[in-house]
């Protein structure tokens, strides 16, 4: 609670909000001790006196009666029955939102589809015709305000109630031979309680505002009592001659909805824990740059990543998620990126071209160098052409990657179109074709599908299609396989297989899962903690790993291929990239390590084509791993 | 889509027919005789006669409801006594009028609430972004009346740019130049708190949509950015956002009623407001019924417009 209200009032604007309410009521309150002139005294000598007359503060109205002291007394009034409208809704709608939630079957659904149809009116229709019943009045225009909130509470409260109801401490309850009602009272309503008191504090605002305006209308506060709104239904015939008389009440509704508003907002943010932590924050189109050091030169390979580092900035946090990577990759040539999730592996792999989520994402170091471009330091427009033209990326999970509304066929279109002029129709014949590469059967009829239309395997092949659409140089596959099954992850990774060697590609595989590396990867470099901790050949790698992280990697894998599995078999957690230890990352779980491991930096040290972040690589080498 | 839409028409019957008896329930709730409390100040004893003979009123509750409800769908919604004309004459006048004003109004705040929702966040924490958050939570604070008000003093009496209230010119008006100049500022009036509304949840759709893995695969197929925001990301958030326009529809159907009479707009809001002072109480029914049933109709629109817009609603 004290940790909420804090937050609430870090946010300054519903700070004011409080403040601005808190002193309205607090006028609201002391009115009637206030030494104000009689609201009601009418003075036809003095009808109509500007603000800041002597003895009117505010000036008078039509009737010549104290403007400040109708608008305090007005004030008061609206305050008041908006509340009671309020109170009236949440109660006689939460009982019935909990009967019906309790009840359920039949009871619920005939409660329910009444308030259904209470719900189809536009509200201020449901309130005219109560009032019309019950002739125009202040207290019938407050029943009819009231009324017509009903159903929202009803609905709101029958959706928490419902969920509570099937919760043990109810049937708990139950056996202990409670009533029904002792149930609702003493079990479901302190539940309930908080829920209640969240939608009244969301719908007094509202409140306030239809009663105002059904006395604005005539319907509400009949003379000479009068609210907000009634003052200023009666200052309108005066609206061109004195206007003071109408913006004098019109302003104070303003400032009373304004104020709930910035409250209610507020409230609002400091429940909803998504904008605590800032994650409620678009990616920019492309990742901030801003690099500390003079990026190395570009170098000759077709792709290669030199010293990358990535940070990501929330709060006063500052996580290393790349923490100086360097790979290469050539034509025809597979390099597989392997490591635990949060290893930094995909972020390395988003770096490349500048898709890493920004904010709170940052490249802070190193070069990205393609085709003897360094891509860190290319302009938006650069990047974007490159993007999917020349580099193109397979990503994970393909129901969520591809979108939703629009059909494969249009996606893949685009993903042409997006590089080059080509006419509607040849552009799907050529879709067609992609799809035909990466064996979908009845490709002709498929390019009309929506991807929710797709099996989880034929939608991934729609990513590879979409990948290969421009013919790129290189493809950045990120776990393009994990969300599948075992036989379609092989198939998947057949196909591409076969791709890579028909066109020459080059590929960039990241995996957790060393069975996938064995099948596809010429090297492999293995990722712990945002660096590499070895590096090679695969063949050598596999047999004869001489990090004590790779050896428990390739130990925690049975089979080849295995499917969907996490890496729980290691002891221990990957270390958090905002506080790395000093010296290795990984000597918490490292059953090698000694006290040396803990102090310094440890580089990574290449020997012929292999290299490895480790002070005894060949202790590792030479014994059996225990996991 | 022919099927859905069917489908929607068919399932929206019930309700209409549970508005009717809403509407017949609380005209019950009338104390007293209910033929003298209709005709209110008309109630002369030929009057009293020929309504209960008209509505059956000496019949129980419920032989009332279906009298009542027969006699509506064969088009007869009663007789004004306080305008002395058949209520549906009158409704389909007024209706007219209102279906300019808040049609208008309803297309100003899904056009201008989108576009600065989709701006607000595109540049999120930006200047842009700033000004229009800080318009929309003046512009959804003010009460419509309220802003009408101002507007007339501002606009009309200062300015003199626009008249300062009705329909059409006293003199010489009455073409569609002249209707439009008397529009303008009643329907921003009623826009505003809508345009605000959908701006906001504009906004926040958008914002969610943004971060979505799809719209990280557009980037990286090499579309640009205008496309990314404009076409897969918009196309998303409008899943969100048409919902909203139907709910704030509702709104600026009720917000009429405050506008018409700021204004003197000759709509139905006024014409209810006018038949319950007058306590015309078949005006009342008839006028809300059919609005109501409008209101309904045009969310079975918006529920089709969804189902286009989302192929997954209609398996
Ligand atoms: S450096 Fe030491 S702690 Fe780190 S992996 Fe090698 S042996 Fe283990």
């Amino acid at each position: 609670m004290i940790q909420f209200l804090k937050l609430l009032f870090r946010n300054r604007l519903a700070a004011l909000g409080a403040v601005t309410l808190s002193f309205t009521l607090l006028l609201a309150v002391l009115t009637p001790i206030l030494p104000l002139p009689n609201p009601n005294i009418t003075a036809t000598a003095d009808r109509f006196l500007p603000p800041f007359s002597d003895g009117h503060l505010l000036g008078t109205d039509h009737l010549g009666r104290d403007l400040f002291s109708r608008l305090m007394w007005g004030t008061r009034l609206s305050l008041a029955v908006g509340a009671a409208a309020a109170l009236i809704a949440a109660f006689i709608g939460s009982t019935i939102g909990i009967v019906a939630g309790f009840m359920g079957g039949r009871t619920d659904n005939i409660i329910m589809r009444l308030v259904d149809m209470l719900m189809a009116f536009p509200y201020i229709l449901l309130a005219l015709a109560i009032v019309a019943a019950l002739g125009p009045g202040l207290v019938n225009a407050l029943f009819a305000v009231a009324a017509v909130n009903i159903p929202f509470f009803a609905r709101n409260i029958r959706g928490v109630t419902v969920g509570l109801a099937n919760k043990e401490f109810v049937d708990a309850a139950r056996l202990s031979g409670m009533s029904n009602l002792q149930i609702i009272l003493f079990e479901i309503l302190p539940n309930v309680l908080p829920v209640i008191v969240i939608a009244m504090s969301t719908t007094v605002g509202w409140m306030i505002l239809e009663t105002a305006g059904l006395s604005f209308l005539g319907l509400g506060s009949q003379p000479p009592q009068a609210d907000l709104g009634s003052m200023l239904g009666e200052a309108r015939a005066a609206l061109i001659t004195s206007p003071h008389t109408s913006i004098v009440p019109g302003i104070m509704i303003f400032l009373i909805v304004m104020s709930i508003n910035l409250l209610g907002d507020g409230v609002r943010d400091a429940i909803d824990p998504r904008l605590k932590s800032g994650a409620l924050s678009r990616p920019l189109p492309a990742t901030i740059v801003e690099r500390d050091t003079t990026p190395p030169a570009p170098s000759d390979d077709l792709l290669a990543l030199q010293d990358l580092r990535t940070e990501f900035h929330v709060g006063d946090r500052t996580y290393k998620a790349v923490g100086g990577v360097s790979l290469k990759v050539n034509k025809g040539e597979c390099l597989g990126i392997i490591g635990e999730s949060g290893s930094g592996k995909s972020v390395t792999a988003l770096s490349v071209m500048g898709l890493v989520a920004s904010p709170p994402g940052k490249i802070v170091g190193g070069a990205v160098s393609f085709q003897g471009n360094d891509l860190v330091g290319a302009s938006y427009d650069q990047l974007r052409e490159l993007r999917g033209d020349r580099v193109a990326y397979i990503f994970q999970d393909p129901l969520s990657t591809l979108h939703p509304l629009y059909k494969v066929g249009d996606q893949l279109i685009e993903a042409m179109q997006a590089h080059r002029k080509m006419p509607e129709k040849e552009a799907r014949a050529r879709a067609v074709e992609l799809l035909e590469a990466v064996r979908i059967p009845n490709a002709a009829r498929r390019v009309d599908n929506y991807p929710h239309e797709m099996s989880g395997g034929m939608r991934q092949r729609v990513s590879i299609a979409m990948a290969l659409a421009n013919e790129p140089d290189v493809i950045i596959a990120d776990e393009p396989t994990t969300a599948l099954d075992v036989t379609v992850q092989a198939q998947i990774l057949t196909l591409l297989d076969e791709l890579r060697r028909e066109r020459d590609l080059a590929i960039v595989f990241i995996t957790h899962d060393f069975g996938v590396v064995a099948q596809l990867c010429d090297r492999v470099a293995v990722m712990y903690a945002g660096r590499i901790v070895e590096e090679g050949p695969t063949a050598p790698i596999l047999d004869d790993p001489q990090h004590p992280y790779t050896k428990k990697l390739m130990a925690c894998v049975p089979e080849l291929g295995g499917g969907k599995r996490e890496l729980h078999a290691i002891p221990g957690l990957p270390p958090a990239v905002d506080r790395l230890p000093q010296g290795c990352a990984f000597a918490p779980r490292c059953e090698f390590a000694q006290e040396v491991c803990k102090q310094g930096e440890i580089t990574l040290d290449a020997n012929g084509d292999r290299a490895v972040r480790c002070l005894f690589p060949d202790k590792v080498s030479q014994t059996e791993v225990t996991s | 889509m022919a099927a859905y839409i069917l489908k929607r028409l068919i399932s929206a019957i019930p309700v209409l027919f549970g508005i009717t008896l809403i509407v017949f329930l609380i005209m019950a709730m009338i104390p007293g005789d209910p033929a003298t409390a209709i005709l209110g100040a008309y109630a002369t004893p030929e009057n009293v006669a020929k309504i209960n003979k008209d509505l059956g009123l000496d019949a129980p509750l419920f032989q009332r409801y279906f009298i009542w409800l027969g006699n509506m769908l064969t088009g007869d919604f009663g007789r004004s006594y306080s305008l002395n004309r058949p209520v549906l004459d009158e409704i389909l006048e007024r209706f007219n009028a209102t279906l300019i004003l808040a049609g208008t109004s309803f297309v100003l705040c899904a056009l201008f609430g989108i576009l600065a929702g989709v701006i607000s966040a595109a540049r999120q924490y930006g200047w842009a972004d700033k000004a229009i958050t800080f318009t929309v939570l003046i512009g959804i604070s003010i009460p419509s009346f309220f802003l009408g008000m101002v507007m007339i003093l501002v606009f009309a009496v200062r300015l003199r740019w626009f008249p300062v209230s009705g329909m059409y010119a006293i003199y010489g008006g009455g073409d569609l130049p002249d209707l439009l100049n008397h529009l303008v500022m009643p329907a921003i009036a009623l826009a505003a708190v809508a345009t605000g509304v959908v701006a906001r949840m504009s906004r926040s759709a958008m914002l969610e949509v943004l971060r979505q893995d799809y719209i990280r695969t557009a980037r990286a197929k090499g579309v640009n950015e205008r496309k990314v925001v404009l076409g897969h990301a918009l196309k998303s958030a409008m899943v969100t956002i048409i919902p909203v326009l139907g709910i704030q529809a509702g709104f600026v159907l009720s917000g009429a009623v405050y506008i018409e009479m700021v204004f003197q707009w000759p709509g139905i809001g006024r014409m209810l407001v006018d038949a319950i002072l007058k306590r015309d109480i078949l005006l009342v029914q008839g006028g809300v019924v059919f609005v109501a049933a409008c209101y309904v109709l045009f969310n079975i629109i918006v529920d089709v417009a969804q189902s286009l817009l989302d192929p997954r609603i209609k398996s």
